[in-house]
């Protein structure tokens, strides 16, 4: 026990070693595997919405290809740009932190934030086009052009699952973008080294997971009309 | 000597004092005592609404409550014990506490985030509880659309924002134990060396892990129905509302098995303590549990035989129902082949570890009935399939919970509870049990639909029975919970291994130091061999 608390001080500094570890490399291994079986759960969690557009979807494929011709296709490719941009950046702090360039994590930390920034911002513009248009799900005005009266119902379905999925998204992106915030500030104490950085590597493994979503969500819902060859 | 040296030793519960050390704390055995104070006040909850139930059912006609109030307060019975007794019950109060110790590591990996997931089940219990207070919930516990996103007007939103929140602190939970099982193992401690509890909580975990996510979803999507009239479940817009019952099931089969499984691994420790032999069949009896995990997945739509599934989708589904019966039934064959020719010693944990198994055969046995899709049909939303859940969730899970609180208690909290009066209600709550819901499974098998706050006459005698049973019952909840807190001041005082059991957790002393073990154990064998207890016996303090 003497011991035990005798390496733990001499380590805590350098690698903050918790207490109901061994080692650093324990330590470093539970937090990767913790991130990997959390970033299991949320692939059921967006499972969910996925299963319920899959079955809509098939149950309404022209409708649905109609209703996704109305997303702004450009502004969502410019948005997967922005997205892949800022997994690159994400990568670049890791690599930072491997090389204990301490400064280097903080510049590549606040251009990813910039980036999750302006997906943010566009997907804003992107929403209140939807409020403007009355494609909102749910109210008494919601009209889409080119479909009968019948099948409104059946758009509103698929604005439904954009909304949630989009929203889910964004909401991850929200918290992503708290994450980032927050290993800015403490990167500025110094406390990252080529020792010491799983933090970042952690949250980078959570960045690129978000972003792997939106490269699902960007074909499943803007692009599903291309196919039909108009 | 004894009683000095246990007195003046430090150990986690005189090792800091104050709300502030407890509200606080990362020591995983202190968050375990946190979580049984919560859920025991759920489990009290949720009986107060039951015995509402129960007062309401011994007459034919609908005379205590309205049929409203009655809606409300099998719901509330419902989701106060599933989502805030049952589900948390075993795992995160005994596995909380004992995972750790049993493979010989000083905490959780994460203990924040252990420290956290009690804090939002706390969380989550409040908004709960608030429904519950300003005029409950009425959709059952099952939320099913159409009904609760656009047709109840009771508060569906705060009690499925409390379960939402709830399911995170179920998720955290098993995010954990698996981190700590893959990683924080002592010295020695292999796979195959690892005590049966320790299994049956990583099968656990991978249920929390993989469904709890779909049940939040599920209900981020009825919130988003009902709040904002997104219409992904509107029949009125083409949406499915039967996909609501798909998603929902995918996590609450599942749950089923987060409630039972933690309770057999409990089941395996006792049985073999006390017959002093190594578990039969021990590779059998841990893949089992991850057999049960896994399968456990698969049976979901045999909660959708008659809501218009196909018949192809139903023969499916029932056929992977009957599979799941494989695993459950190796076990118990197991658990009775270790006790051949084993010591036996009818102490109180064992007394529930069999009462878990008769009741929980005899809960598998109607639940083959239920997979059957003709007979399903029959007994579908009738008392026959209440008895049935019950026999499994409060016969198994529940005994199974009281057998291993009784067997670690003495550990918890350095305290023998008294064997007499233990042994007692262990009795009087099988009675009482029996007589409980034995009538139940006639009630069905003759028709009497679930959910109702009236009956036909013919009923009653059968209803008075159950009623009859379960005041019995409540006598048996309450005898524990009296000399529960009585032995923490009067009871003997315990020693480190009281049971002569072979897990790591009788290694140390009682109650244990504020990191386990004086000393990283290390692990020469396998989890139940007696062997290693023989000459060390009796180490008392």
């Amino acid at each position: 026990m003497a011991d035990h608390s005798l390496t733990n001080h001499a380590q805590t500094e350098s690698l903050a070693l918790r207490v109901q570890f061994d080692t650093a490399a324990q330590q470093k291994d539970a937090s990767q595997l913790g991130m990997w079986i959390f970033l299991i759960t949320e692939i059921m969690f967006f499972g969910g919405m996925f299963a319920a557009y899959t079955v809509y979807r098939n149950w309404y494929p022209e409708v649905f290809a109609i209703a996704s011709s109305s997303l702004n296709a450009v502004l969502g490719a410019i948005n997967t740009g922005v997205l892949l941009l800022s997994s690159f950046t994400m990568v670049m702090a890791v690599r930072a932190g491997q090389l204990g360039q301490q400064k280097m994590i903080i510049i590549f930390l606040i251009l990813t934030l910039l980036f999750g920034g302006v997906f943010l911002g566009v997907k804003a513009i992107e929403w209140k086009e939807k409020f403007d248009e009355h494609h909102i799900p749910g109210q008494a005005a919601f009209h889409l052009e080119g479909l009968k009266d019948y099948d409104q119902g059946h758009a509103q379905l698929f604005f439904s699952l954009y909304f949630a999925m989009t929203g889910l998204h964004a909401l991850h992106m929200v918290i992503g973008v708290g994450i980032i915030l927050t290993l800015i500030m403490q990167a500025k104490k110094g406390i990252y080294s080529a020792d010491y950085y799983t933090p970042v590597d952690v949250a980078g493994l959570y960045w690129h997971f978000v972003d792997v979503i939106w490269i699902f969500l960007f074909p499943l819902l803007y692009l599903i009309d291309r196919h039909l060859g108009k | 000597m004894i009683t000095e040296a246990a007195v003046e030793r430090e150990h986690y519960l005189n090792a800091s004092y104050g709300l502030k050390s407890w509200l606080l704390t990362k020591d995983h055995k202190r968050i375990g005592l946190l979580y049984l104070a919560t859920i025991t006040l759920f489990f009290f909850i949720g009986g107060a609404f039951a015995t509402l139930i129960r007062v309401e059912l011994l007459t034919p006609q609908g005379d205590l409550v309205s049929s409203q109030t009655y809606n409300k307060l099998f719901t509330m019975h419902g989701v106060a014990m599933i989502f805030f007794f049952l589900i948390p019950s075993i795992p995160a109060v005994l596995g909380n506490f004992f995972l750790p110790i049993m493979i010989g590591a000083r905490d959780l990996a994460f203990p924040k985030l252990n420290l956290l997931s009690w804090y939002l089940l706390v969380i989550g219990g409040a908004f709960s509880l608030f429904a519950m207070i300003a005029g409950g919930v009425d959709t059952g516990w099952t939320f099913y659309t159409p009904y609760s996103t656009s047709y109840s007007n009771s508060w569906v939103i705060s009690t499925a924002l409390g379960i939402f929140v709830a399911g995170f602190s179920s998720i955290l939970t098993g995010l954990n134990f698996i981190v700590t099982v893959h990683r924080m193992r002592a010295p020695g401690m292999t796979w195959f060396r690892m005590p049966l509890f320790v299994w049956a909580n990583y099968a656990t975990s991978l249920i929390q892990v993989l469904g709890t996510p779909v049940l939040a979803v599920t209900i981020v999507l009825l919130f988003v129905e009902r709040v904002f009239h997104l219409g992904i479940f509107d029949p009125a817009r083409g949406g499915d509302p039967v996909l609501f019952q798909h998603l929902f099931w995918f996590y609450s089969h599942p749950a089923v098995y987060i409630m039972i499984l933690p309770s057999m691994g409990v089941v395996s420790e006792i049985i073999s303590t006390f017959s002093r032999k190594s578990v039969f069949g021990y590779g059998f009896v841990a893949f089992s549990s991850v057999a049960i995990a896994v399968l456990g997945f698969l049976v979901w739509g045999h909660h959708l035989f008659v809501s218009g599934q196909s018949l192809y989708a139903g023969m499916v589904f029932s056929f992977l129902s009957y599979f799941v019966a494989i695993p459950s039934a190796i076990k118990v064959f197991n658990w009775t082949a270790t006790l051949y020719k084993g010591s036996i010693v009818f102490q109180t944990p064992m007394l529930y570890a069999f009462g878990f198994i008769g009741l929980f055969t005899v809960g598998g046995l109607t639940g083959l009935f239920l997979a059957a899709l003709g007979m399903d049909i029959h007994v579908t939303d009738t008392y026959f399939v209440i008895a049935h859940f019950h026999y499994i969730m409060v016969g198994g899970a529940l005994m199974g919970y009281l057998g291993g609180m009784h067997f670690w208690w003495p550990k918890m909290t350095g305290r023998m509870y008294p064997e007499g009066w233990a042994k007692l209600s262990a009795l009087v709550i099988f009675l009482g049990f029996n007589l409980t819901f034995f009538p139940q499974f006639i009630l069905g098998y003759l028709g009497m639909p679930r959910r109702y706050h009236a009956y036909p006459e013919e009923f009653q005698v059968l209803n008075v029975l159950s009623t009859a049973g379960a005041s019995v019952l409540a006598v048996g909840y309450l005898i524990p919970m009296i000399y529960f807190i009585w032995s923490l001041r009067y009871g003997k005082i315990a020693p480190a291994n009281p049971w002569g059991a072979t897990g790591l957790e009788w290694r140390t002393s009682s109650p244990p130091p504020v990191h386990n073990f004086e000393e990283t154990p290390i692990v020469s064998h396998d989890a139940y061999d007696y062997s290693t207890v023989m000459g060390e016996e009796i180490e008392v303090g």
